[in-house]
């Protein structure tokens, strides 16, 4: 096995190697999702804090079923029942937390780097699942096994990565690792939503949809949230679905074997027409599932993954 | 007490002087400067202490133009007396203290307190820096003509940029008419907002907002305009951009009054300092590119930027080991200004007696500080005894500010304070040869 981590932080700093022990553990541990009983004894006496400091359902129920049916036990903490609120420091919120003995902590912050700061600060293992606009490393991780289990490899596909690039973390992420990968890598939207220096990430851009589209082997949506309307972002969503939504007339211009995939929530009839979301390329689902078994890996290989721990 | 600086190189930049010089120091006051051997009787020399220099670096007392003291208001981040301890220890005879104090320095009141605080610390010499807006809105002109009788040397909103032009023109022009200088900090608030680092490179892979170049240069490019239509002096705070280096440079090639400073954080880091979420790499205006900093370091090389401050903005560890964004901008400089800027002599970008005007008659010729700056025989004995070629390495803990907040612990700085005289009283010595 080649994963030797204590935390995992970002797709940033993964080997190939690594990225590839990851997608195998959860591909071999997605049977489970699938069982009568679903639950093995592989995290029993481990303890999981899923500490949310943003709001989020999917990812965190997605965490805790996967620590679950690995039979860990999971504490949930989100913003409006922390200390936080009452004015407490992240790092003394996230002390007294180290000081319970928690074997990993959960982590979900509206800041980037809000995870490296804890990283440097407490003993247990911090599992980063989206800081800010940084990085969403287990987003990448299940799309990255989607993909893979759809395209059966990830070298040399052509990924387009579409819609609000610079507030996205899933976006960050999933370039770094299908970067890593071996995939090439455009994102397009309007400008505004493309950082500059971008092109340093090694993605090609395009503020033309159809460019993105054409020939993509991948097509991965991003959702786009109203309030950037007021950032002066963009006009309207009746502007933003004409030119950088994917409708039916788009998809006819694209591969016949392409995969559209969106981390979601969706905004219906935004970012991508209803029919596209639900059509037969959609794939949006299969990532929702695929969550599960890649956070049962990622909890496996942090925690239970060295030997000596797993022995008994 | 009558004090004999012996031997040492005595570097004078603005009379040009570096030869080894015997310095007499009487009743606080220069009293003569003979070149080495002393020509003097060894008789008439009985009764002056010896503070052996040979092989050691004597300057005029060193200047900071650009610190923020903290007090009143903030006291738990830094007193008048520990920046002033810290002033001293980094070489430093006197600072100008930005007005950002809670209350803002926009009253005659707030001034004479904090020369009085200075007074009693009995440190380094402090200039106070006024208000241009009460409480630093940028709505109206503070009682400019009253903080000057009240001991004001410059006038600066720093930290809140002075957005209204009108204002700004308003300002400098009234201004003149009292002999201050306006110091501004250039940055067009509306580019900049939710920036916390510089946009670029680092801020596109690690998700930070970013605050372009444009935003210093706009108004680096508006002021020198202003400066342009009321020809009233003009002091640009902690240039960060080659843009900026580029707009003062041929703004002095017309003639204009400007001058400019930089901080030694801009020639010595990049933005890649703040990779891994390092808070003690945050500031304002941000740490930029290695292009950019090759640009300060030309500017200050061919003489555009002839003042280096340090920016000393003491936070406490509060306000740093927070969440990147949330964390409080500006780093402490005071105690490495010196190593720093003596980083670009060993590095062959300036010479010793270029870097040395950068910290006196620099600062002093933009504050109009006639006595300071230079030593003359009569004036004020405030002085900096140095080792150029010291090395050391920067230990956070061993700072005399009251915050920690360096981006340079455990850096190994060549070239250090020994001996620091400010009015003939020896406030800061290291000098092992030496006790008092």
């Amino acid at each position: 096995m080649n994963f030797n981590r204590h935390h995992l932080l970002g797709m940033k700093g993964l080997t190939k190697e690594e990225i590839e022990t990851i997608l195998s553990t959860a591909e071999s541990l997605k049977e489970i999702s699938f069982r009568d009983i679903k639950k093995v004894p592989t995290l029993r006496g481990k303890t999981v804090v899923n500490f949310f400091h943003e709001p989020s359902t999917r990812t965190r129920t997605s965490f805790e079923i996967a620590a679950k049916r690995l039979s860990a036990d999971t504490v949930s903490l989100s913003a409006g029942t922390s200390s936080l609120v009452k004015g407490e420091t992240l790092i003394d919120t996230a002390k007294n937390l180290e000081a319970m003995n928690p074997d990993i902590i959960v982590m979900r912050h509206s800041m980037a780097g809000a995870p490296h700061l804890l990283s440097r600060m407490i003993k247990p293992s911090i599992l980063n699942a989206g800081d800010g606009m940084h990085e969403h490393p287990t987003q990448a991780l299940l799309d990255m096994m989607t993909i893979r289990e759809k395209k059966r490899t990830i070298e040399g596909l052509r990924v387009s990565i579409i819609g609000d690039i610079a507030h996205s973390r899933v976006a960050r992420s999933n370039i770094i690792g299908l970067k890593t990968m071996g995939a090439t890598v455009t994102v397009s939207g309007p400008p505004t939503m493309i950082p500059p220096f971008i092109e340093t990430m090694g993605v090609e851009v395009t503020s033309r949809l159809q460019e993105a589209i054409v020939g993509a082997d991948v097509i991965m949506m991003l959702r786009v949230q109203l309030e950037r309307q007021k950032q002066m972002l963009f006009p309207s969503l009746r502007e933003y679905s004409r030119f950088f939504g994917l409708n039916l007339d788009l998809m006819k211009k694209a591969r016949r074997d392409v995969i559209i995939m969106h981390p979601g929530p969706i905004n219906r009839g935004v970012e991508m027409q209803s029919e596209v979301a639900d059509g037969p390329y959609s794939v949006i689902l299969d990532q929702v599932t695929n969550g599960v078994a890649v956070r049962m890996a990622l909890l496996y290989l942090l925690l239970g993954g060295k030997k000596s721990e797993v022995a008994d | 007490m009558k004090w004999l600086i012996k031997g040492g190189r005595f570097i004078d930049p603005r009379h040009q002087v570096d030869d080894l010089m015997d310095i007499y120091v009487y009743q606080g006051k220069i009293l003569d400067i003979q070149p080495v051997p002393a020509k003097r009787s060894a008789k008439n020399l009985s009764d002056f202490r010896v503070i052996p220099a040979e092989g050691l670096v004597v300057t005029p007392g060193l200047i900071d133009i650009h610190t923020h003291l903290r007090e009143p208001g903030f006291e738990y981040k830094e007193t008048i007396l520990t920046g002033t301890q810290a002033a001293v220890a980094g070489g430093l005879t006197a600072v100008a203290c930005m007005a950002n104090t809670q209350p803002v320095n926009d009253n005659q009141s707030v001034t004479e307190y904090i020369l009085k605080k200075a007074k009693e610390a009995r440190m380094a010499r402090v200039f106070p820096i006024g208000a241009i807006s009460p409480g630093l809105k940028g709505e109206g002109l503070a009682e400019i003509g009253e903080l000057k009788a009240a001991g004001v040397v410059a006038l600066s909103d720093d930290g809140h940029p002075v957005t209204n032009s009108q204002l700004m023109r308003r300002a400098m022009e009234y201004a003149r008419g009292f002999d201050l200088p306006i110091i501004s900090h250039c940055e067009d608030l509306s580019l900049s907002r939710t920036g916390v680092m510089n946009e670029g490179a680092v801020s596109a892979w690690l998700g930070l907002y970013g605050i372009p170049s444009a935003a210093e240069e706009i108004m680096v490019y508006r002021d020198i305009q202003l400066c342009q239509l009321t020809q009233a002096p003009l002091h640009i705070a902690h240039v960060s951009t080659a843009g900026s280096v580029q707009l003062i440079r041929e703004a002095k090639k017309k003639g204009l009054p400007v001058t400019a400073e930089t901080a030694p954080h801009y020639f010595s880091l990049t933005e890649e300092a703040v990779i891994g979420f390092d808070t003690q790499a945050k500031m304002n205006p941000p740490l930029r590119t290695k292009d950019d900093s090759l640009a300060i370091q030309k500017g200050l090389k061919d003489g555009t930027i002839e003042v280096i401050a340090s920016d000393h903005a003491p936070h406490n560890s509060l306000e740093k080991e927070v969440e990147f964004e949330q964390a409080a901008m500006g780093i402490i400089g005071l105690e490495t200004i010196l190593p720093l800027t003596l980083g670009l002599v060993h590095r062959g970008i300036l010479t010793l007696p270029q870097a040395i005007a950068k910290l006196t008659e620099g600062p002093a010729r933009v504050l109009k500080l006639s006595n300071y700056g230079h030593l003359p025989k009569g004036s004020s004995a405030n002085l900096t005894i140095m080792d150029p070629d010291l090395e050391f390495q920067v230990d956070i803990h061993s700072f005399r500010s009251k915050s920690r907040n360096s981006p340079f612990h455990g850096w190994k700085l060549k070239g250090k304070a020994l001996l620091t005289m400010v009015e003939g009283r020896v406030v800061f010595n290291q000098l092992t040869s030496f006790s008092e």
